[in-house]
C-alpha cells in the first residue's frame, strides 16, 4: 500500500514526529519530507489508487493525471523553498501547522473524489489558522477568527454541495460540475470563496499580511492556488468565469497603489494574479487552461519570492510599512536583489517567469475575441506592474532614506529567495520544460516573437514612465500611516454595528415586555384583590333584594329580547 | 552574505553610494525616457497581427500603458478620500 500513499500524507503523518525531533535533527527532517513526498510524486503512474470503500461510495484517495500532477509538484517545490525559508525557527506549533498545510494542499489535488477533497479542504482551512496565530498578538488573533469563520464557510458550503450532488447524481468522483444544478453552484461558491472572488476575497488581505514573517510566505503559496485548481477541473469553460477573473484583475490594483502595509499591497496582487488565472478557466480553450495551470506554477514560485523579501525586511527592521521604509538597498543588497527578480517576474518582463505564462492566458482571450477581457488584462498588466514590480522595491529599498541600517537577511532566507529567483528567470528564459508538463495538449505557443516582446516592453516600460512623470511631479500620493475600509468593512464594522444595536434593540424591547407584564401582573393581583379581597366587592355578602333586583332585570331584558 | 546582527550600525562615516548623487538619479529618468522613445520608434519595426483593430493603433501597448497608470494613480487617490481611514479605526 505504501506504493500508493498520496504525497500530501507524507507531509501530513510526517509532521506527527516533529515536536519529538529537536535542533538540527528536525531541520533536516522538515526538509526531507517534501523531498520524499517529490521523490513518491514522480515515481507514481498516471491513474487512480487508495480507494477505500466507505457504505455504498468509493473514495479515491490518490488520482494521479497530468493536471494534479503539476500541481502537486509545484505544491512541494513550493513547500520545500518555504521550509528552507524557515529553517531559522525554532517554534513547533508553526513548523507543524506548515507540514499539515502544505500536505492537505497536496492531498487536496490528488483527491479523485469530493469527500477526500472535502476533508483535505477543511485540512488546509484549519492548519493555515495557526499559521496566522503564531503571531501570537491580539490583531492576529482576530484576523485568525474572522479568516476561519469564512475558511469554514466555504468547506459547508462545499459539503452542502456534495450532499446535494449525491443525492441528485448518485456520484461523488470530482470531475465537471458546472454551475447548472444546486449542487454545481454550491461548491461554485465554495472555491470562489478559497479563490477569493470579489466581495469575497476579503479574508485574503485581512489575514495574510497579519502571519508571521515565515507564515505569509506558507499562506500565499497553497490555499488560493488549490481552489484555483479545483476550479479548473469542476469548472473549465464556466462563461461567468471570465468577468469574475477580469474584475478580479482590476480591482485590487486600485487598493494596491494605496496601501502602506507592504505585505498586504502583495495580497491584493496575489489577488490580482488570480483574476488572470480565473479569466483562463472562463475561456476553458487548450491554450487558455494550459495558461492557467503555467500561470499558477510560475505565480507560486515569484509571489513567494516576493513576500520572502518582504518578511526579510519585517525580520530584521520590525516593519513593514512603505511610510517607514526606504533606502534599505544599502543594508540589503542581496534581499534587493532577489525582490526585483520576483517584482520582473510578476510584472511579466521578458525573461521572467510571468512573461511566458501570462501571455498564454492574454493570447487565449484575443484567440476568443474576448475584447473588453483584453482591455482589462492589458490594463492589469500595466497595473501590476506599477504597484507589485515598481512600488513594492521602490518603497521598501529605495525611495527616502528611512535612515534603518540592519543586518542582511538570514543565510537561509537568501538561500530560499536566491533558489526562487533562479527558477523565475530559468523558466523565463526557457520555458519549455514547463510547457512540456502542461495538461491539456502540447504547447506551440511561442512568447519570443518580436511583436510580443516589442509590444510587452512598450507597455511595461510606458508604466514605468508615467510612475517616473508622478514621482517628479509630486502627484504620485505618498505612503500614509492608513488603513483602507475594503469589503471586510461590512462585517467588522457594519455588521458589528448591525449586530449591537440589534442586540440592544432587543434587549430594550425584552426589558420592555419584562416590565409591561411585571406591571400587568401586578395590576391584575392588585384587582383581584379588590374584587376578592376581604373588602372586595365580590367577596361581600350579597342581600336577598338586590339578587331579587337583578333576577327581574334579566326576566325584563329576556322579554324585551324576545319581542325583537 | 552578513549573518551577523551587530555591528552596522557602527559604522562611519557611511559609504557614498552611486544613488545617493541626484545626478545619478536623473541619469536613471532619462534612460527611461530614452528606452520609451526607442521603443515608440520599434513600433514602426513590427507587424500587428491581433484580431482587435485597436492593435494597430501607433504605439498602442505604449500610450495605453501610460494612461493606465496615469488614471489608475489618480483614480487610487480618489478611492483614497473615500476609504482611508486612521490606522486604529477598527480597535476604537
Amino acid at each position: 500500500m505504501t506504493g500508493e500513499l498520496s504525497p500530501g500524507l507524507i507531509l501530513i503523518v510526517g509532521a506527527l514526529l516533529v515536536p519529538f525531533l529537536r535542533g538540527r535533527l528536525r531541520a533536516a527532517y522538515i526538509l526531507a519530507l517534501p523531498i520524499v513526498a517529490f521523490w513518491q510524486l514522480i515515481t507514481l503512474p498516471n491513474g487512480s489508487f487508495g480507494e477505500i470503500h466507505v457504505l455504498d461510495m468509493t473514495l479515491v484517495t490518490l488520482r494521479v493525471d497530468e493536471l494534479s500532477f503539476v500541481f502537486g509538484l509545484i505544491f512541494l517545490i513550493a513547500a520545500f523553498l518555504c521550509f528552507i525559508y524557515a529553517l531559522h525557527i525554532d517554534d513547533t506549533v508553526q513548523q507543524v501547522a506548515a507540514l499539515i498545510y502544505a500536505g492537505s494542499a497536496v492531498g487536496a489535488v490528488f483527491a479523485g473524489d469530493l469527500i477526500t477533497l472535502f476533508i483535505f479542504w477543511e485540512g488546509t482551512a484549519v492548519a493555515s489558522l495557526f499559521l496566522i496565530w503564531a503571531s501570537r498578538n491580539e490583531r492576529a488573533y482576530g484576523a485568525g477568527l474572522r479568516y476561519i469563520v469564512i475558511q469554514v464557510t466555504s468547506g459547508v458550503l462545499l459539503l452542502a454541495g456534495i450532499v446535494v450532488h449525491y443525492s441528485q447524481t448518485g456520484e461523488i468522483a470530482f470531475g465537471h460540475l458546472g454551475t447548472e444544478s444546486l449542487a454545481g453552484v454550491l461548491i461554485f461558491l465554495a472555491f470562489g470563496i478559497k479563490c477569493a472572488f470579489p466581495f469575497l476575497h476579503n479574508w485574503l488581505q485581512d489575514a495574510y499580511p497579519e502571519a508571521t514573517v515565515t507564515g505569509t510566505v506558507v499562506l500565499s503559496a497553497f490555499t488560493t492556488k488549490l481552489a484555483v485548481y479545483t476550479l479548473a477541473r469542476g469548472y473549465a469553460g464556466t462563461e461567468i468565469l471570465v468577468p469574475i477573473g477580469a474584475t478580479m484583475t482590476a480591482f485590487p490594483i486600485f487598493y494596491a497603489v494605496i496601501e502602506n502595509d507592504l505585505r498586504r499591497v502583495l495580497s491584493y496582487s496575489l489577488n490580482n494574479q488570480l483574476g488572470f488565472m480565473v479569466v483562463g478557466i472562463g475561456i476553458g480553450s487548450e491554450l487558455a487552461l494550459n495558461g492557467t495551470v503555467a500561470h499558477a506554477f510560475c505565480h507560486i514560485i515569484y509571489k513567494a519570492l516576493l513576500f520572502m523579501s518582504m518578511g526579510a525586511v519585517l525580520f530584521r527592521t520590525g516593519t513593514i510599512k512603505g511610510s517607514e521604509l526606504g533606502g534599505l538597498y544599502k543594508s540589503m543588497p542581496w534581499t534587493t536583489g532577489f525582490c526585483i527578480v520576483g517584482a520582473a517576474s510578476i510584472s511579466a518582463f521578458p525573461l521572467f517567469s510571468g512573461f511566458v505564462s501570462k501571455s498564454l492566458i492574454i493570447a487565449a482571450a484575443m484567440d476568443k475575441g474576448y475584447f473588453w477581457t483584453w482591455l482589462v488584462l492589458l490594463f492589469a498588466s500595466a497595473g501590476v506592474f506599477h504597484h507589485s514590480g515598481i512600488k513594492i522595491p521602490f518603497f521598501a529599498f529605495f525611495a527616502h532614506d528611512s535612515g534603518k541600517r540592519c543586518a542582511e537577511a538570514p543565510a537561509n532566507m537568501l538561500i530560499a529567495m536566491a533558489i526562487s529567483a533562479v527558477l523565475c528567470i530559468l523558466i523565463g528564459v526557457y520555458p519549455r520544460p514547463l510547457y512540456d508538463i502542461l495538461p491539456y495538449g502540447p504547447v506551440t505557443f511561442n512568447p519570443y516573437t518580436v511583436h510580443h516582446v516589442v509590444t510587452q516592453m512598450q507597455l511595461l516600460m510606458f508604466s514605468a514612465l508615467a510612475f517616473t512623470v508622478l514621482m517628479r511631479t509630486g502627484i504620485y500620493p505618498p505612503e500614509l500611516r492608513m488603513i483602507n475600509l475594503d469589503f471586510d468593512w461590512f462585517y467588522r464594522r457594519a455588521g458589528y454595528t448591525v449586530a449591537i444595536t440589534t442586540g440592544r434593540w432587543a434587549q430594550h424591547a425584552w426589558s420592555g415586555f419584562v416590565r409591561a407584564a411585571k406591571r400587568g401582573a401586578r395590576g391584575a393581583a392588585v384587582a383581584v384583590e379588590r374584587h376578592h379581597g376581604p373588602e372586595g366587592i365580590l367577596a361581600r355578602t350579597w342581600p336577598t333584594g338586590s339578587m331579587a333586583f337583578w333576577t327581574t332585570i334579566m326576566l325584563a331584558l329576556y322579554l324585551i329580547l324576545s319581542y325583537l | 552574505m552578513a549573518s551577523n546582527d551587530a555591528g552596522s550600525e557602527m559604522q562611519s562615516p557611511e559609504r557614498a553610494y552611486w544613488l545617493d548623487d541626484p545626478h545619478n538619479v536623473d541619469r536613471i529618468v532619462w534612460t527611461v525616457y530614452a528606452v520609451c522613445a526607442l521603443l515608440l520608434g520599434a513600433d514602426f519595426l513590427i507587424k500587428p497581427h491581433g484580431p482587435f483593430a485597436i492593435e494597430y493603433v501607433f504605439g498602442f501597448y505604449g500610450f495605453y500603458g501610460f494612461l493606465c497608470c496615469f488614471g489608475l494613480v489618480i483614480a487610487a487617490k480618489g478611492l483614497r478620500i473615500l476609504v482611508a481611514r486612521p490606522e486604529d479605526y477598527y480597535d476604537r
